[in-house]
């Protein structure tokens, strides 16, 4: 028969030796599940209520977005991948106002039917292209 | 004169401080984490390449747009013509309020007219149109 040893007053330790991988597995969890989620998009203010005010007809670029999608720069039409030198070319060729920026307007008009996707792409190469003044005009019906 | 001779260094790195490096790992990491609310509807937003990073979250509001056309504001369901009141109350609140779009890639223009046409009456002009990086 075994001899039963008798334990001596059992010291009150709990054993750390295991602490690091419960840590380790606690810090891969949150390093899986975080997510940091940060808004991103392209900005635009809206014209204001009422604000309308006359432009020099010149300065004025019209950009027409049908619902094929297809793109007409004044009254010329245009692939997506050409509307950055377009608007690049018209920008220079107006040239700076007072304020340094561009004298050019966009003025991006679409159809009720036309893709969203669409507007955002060339909203997206006409921003690439430099433009600072673009307005949103009111599709046609 | 004796010196003693140096024992010849061990290569263990002392690892007596590693745990407290994991805590300050996993701190940081609890910290940041933001368990994924998903409020509003499922979206795919179109892709830009000047897509820009929003600076703040705090004045920003969301605008839900899927490609059914359903529009959401603060987890509830609403048509177009609700959207001024709720933004034109929000916008009360908070005079650096930017709207956040987060519109689908097939919704028609047609729609984010109208929506856009509804913030303006409620003043809120500062827009973003939620993209992905291109």
């Amino acid at each position: 028969m075994a001899i039963l040893k008798r334990r001596i007053g059992g010291q009150g330790e709990i054993p750390t030796a295991s602490l690091p991988d419960i840590v380790f597995m606690l810090l891969i969890f949150f390093l899986v599940t975080t997510t940091i989620d940060l808004d991103k998009g392209i900005p635009m203010v809206l014209p204001d209520r009422g604000g309308e005010f006359k432009v020099n007809p010149e300065n004025i670029s019209n950009v027409l977005i049908n619902a094929q999608g297809q793109v007409l720069i004044d009254d010329e039409p245009a692939e997506i991948h050409q509307i950055r030198d377009i608007i690049k070319g018209k920008l220079q060729s107006r040239g700076l106002d007072a304020d340094g920026k561009p004298k050019l307007i966009v003025s991006i008009k679409t159809e009720r039917s036309t893709s969203y996707n669409d507007y955002i792409t060339v909203l997206d190469e006409i921003k690439r292209a430099g433009a600072t003044k673009i307005s949103i005009a009111e599709p046609s019906k | 004169m004796q010196f003693a001779k140096k024992s010849k260094p061990t290569g263990d790195i002392p690892t007596a401080s590693l745990p407290d490096i994991i805590f300050m790992l996993l701190i940081f990491f609890m910290v940041v984490t933001v368990f994924k609310e998903f409020r509003g509807l499922p979206v795919l937003t179109p892709a830009a390449r000047t897509t820009e990073k929003l600076e703040t979250k705090r004045n920003v509001a969301y605008i839900w747009t899927d490609k059914l056309g359903r529009i959401s504001v603060d987890d509830k369901i609403v048509s177009v013509p609700e959207i001024e009141p709720i933004m034109a109350d929000k916008f009360a609140t908070n005079r650096r309020l930017v709207i956040s779009m987060k519109i689908d890639k097939d919704v028609e223009m047609g729609l984010v007219t109208d929506i856009q046409e509804k913030l303006r009456d409620a003043y809120t002009l500062r827009v973003n149109y939620a993209t992905r990086f291109k």
